[in-house]
């Protein structure tokens, strides 16, 4: 009996939910990250120092360890505390978590792109502060951060392999899984790259477009 | 009508208004003049609540700017601004830029405020550019666009702060001719300036300020063209 068989067009259907699986999680931690970093990110910019000081900690935490550790740390947490979650949902928690992290300081950089006197300047047209938020410092701001907010979304799908460690069946995992069977490891782990690389550049150069625009 | 009276500022250990007492009546043109640093531009800040007093009082049509019970957003309505730097907003156009104040802030429709601004815009002359972004426009375009957002608001009050002074010398002449118009439309207007023939040819008051305090105020003819005091004489020697 043959110990292993080689990949076919069977297992397109395998690879396929690996692939949908990682645009699933990265299409979730990217939305909450951007929600979470853009409501943080404005805190940082208003805020006042203590604001500022308690939320750096923390962010600093989320960029500084490793996100392989976070996950592995956080399930192994979780289900120590008796309530286990699907490697999915901690999976989602975290790499959202870490996203927000930097989405934080791409959205900070926008608001404080906006300058004080054009703030001042909508103030005295009789308009509140938030009016002035909404109406202003967000469209300004982030016409400014898009460039950097592609970067830190690409590196959430490149980073969201990483999941396949607490069991999530991204497409890594499925990769691992099929090379464990077939033993062939080059081509599978080609064949993955080669997908990463098919979502990421198109996106990275619309980025790099978007950046040449608006310094036009 | 606007009353300031005994009006202190400070910044910090800095006193930069050191009591200062004016009244603007409907209709009338004040000019300010004065060194840098004497404390002109901050007077306009505190007549519109930008900065707060630290002493005296100032009554727009009788309401006190800085009773804490005042709304400051219905107030500025009442004072149109209009800065050194126009501080155009970058992201809309011109028409975009007046109609916003009037669509937010009084809550007219689109249509309606739109058709407010464009009078205003074409008033001031940028009824041809009511779709380009301001970015690509002149500082005295751009200028006149921040004077047109200010009256799409129809305030009763116009607060100028040295509206020329970040221009080219070519483009000066422009946004004075603008102020000239808006001061034969009858509107009452205080312009702090280091124009000072516009100053002798618009105003009806000129106020000349020095460290903090008025030291001569009168008519253009009396303070510019015979002053008594003798900074005021050293000042305008220099300026003129």
């Amino acid at each position: 009996m043959n110990l292993f068989t080689p990949i076919s067009w069977n297992d397109a259907g395998f690879i396929l939910t690996g692939v949908l699986n990682t645009v699933y999680i990265s299409v979730i931690a990217i939305f909450f990250g951007t929600i979470l970093g853009l409501v943080l990110g404005f805190a940082r910019a208003e805020g006042n120092k203590i604001v500022n000081m308690c939320l750096g900690g923390v962010l600093d935490i989320l960029k500084s360890v490793p996100l392989i550790i976070q996950l592995i740390l956080f399930s192994t947490f979780i289900g120590a505390m008796g309530y286990p979650l699907e490697p999915f949902v901690a999976g989602s928690i975290i790499l959202s978590l870490y996203t927000m992290a930097f989405m934080v300081e791409v959205f900070r950089s926008g608001f404080d792109n906006v300058p004080a006197a054009t703030k001042k300047a909508a103030r005295s047209l009789g308009m509140s502060y938030w009016q002035t938020v909404r109406h202003i410092s967000i469209p300004i701001g982030m016409r400014s951060v898009l460039p950097s907010w592609i970067g830190v979304g690409l590196s959430v799908i490149k980073d969201s392999a990483l999941v396949s460690v607490i069991g999530y069946m991204e497409l890594l995992r499925t990769a691992e899984q099929l090379i464990s069977r077939s033993q062939q490891a080059v081509m599978i782990l080609v064949g993955v790259g080669l997908f990463y690389f098919l979502i990421s550049y198109p996106l990275s150069l619309y980025g790099k477009y978007i950046e040449r625009k608006m310094t036009r | 009508m606007i009353e300031i009276k005994g009006v202190h500022k400070s910044f910090g250990d800095l006193e930069v208004l050191k009591g200062i007492d004016l009244d603007v009546k409907k209709g009338e043109v004040v000019s300010i003049i004065g060194a840098s640093g004497s404390g002109k531009s901050t007077l306009l800040y505190c007549i519109n609540a930008i900065e707060a007093i630290n002493g005296g009082k100032i009554l727009v049509d009788g309401v006190d700017v800085h009773d804490k019970n005042t709304d400051k957003n219905q107030l500025r309505q009442n004072l149109g601004m209009v800065f050194q730097q126009w501080n155009s907003f970058p992201h809309l156009t011109v028409l975009e830029n007046a109609a916003l104040a009037p669509q937010v802030v009084k809550g007219f429709s689109k249509e309606k405020a739109e058709e407010i601004a464009t009078k205003e815009l074409t008033h001031v002359g940028l009824g041809d550019k009511l779709h380009e972004y301001p970015t690509k426009m002149s500082g005295g375009q751009q200028q006149r666009l921040a004077i047109a957002r200010a009256l799409a608001m129809d305030p009763p009050y116009m607060l100028f702060d040295e509206v020329t002074s970040a221009l080219d010398p070519e483009l000066v002449g422009e946004v004075l001719d603008t102020l000239r118009l808006l001061r034969d439309d009858g509107m009452t207007m205080i312009c702090v300036t280091h124009e000072i023939a516009f100053a002798k040819e618009v105003s009806d008051k000129v106020a000349f300020f020095h460290k903090g305090l008025i030291e001569e105020m009168g008519t253009p003819q009396q303070v510019l063209e015979n002053p008594q005091k003798e900074r005021t004489k050293q000042f305008l020697s220099k300026v003129l």
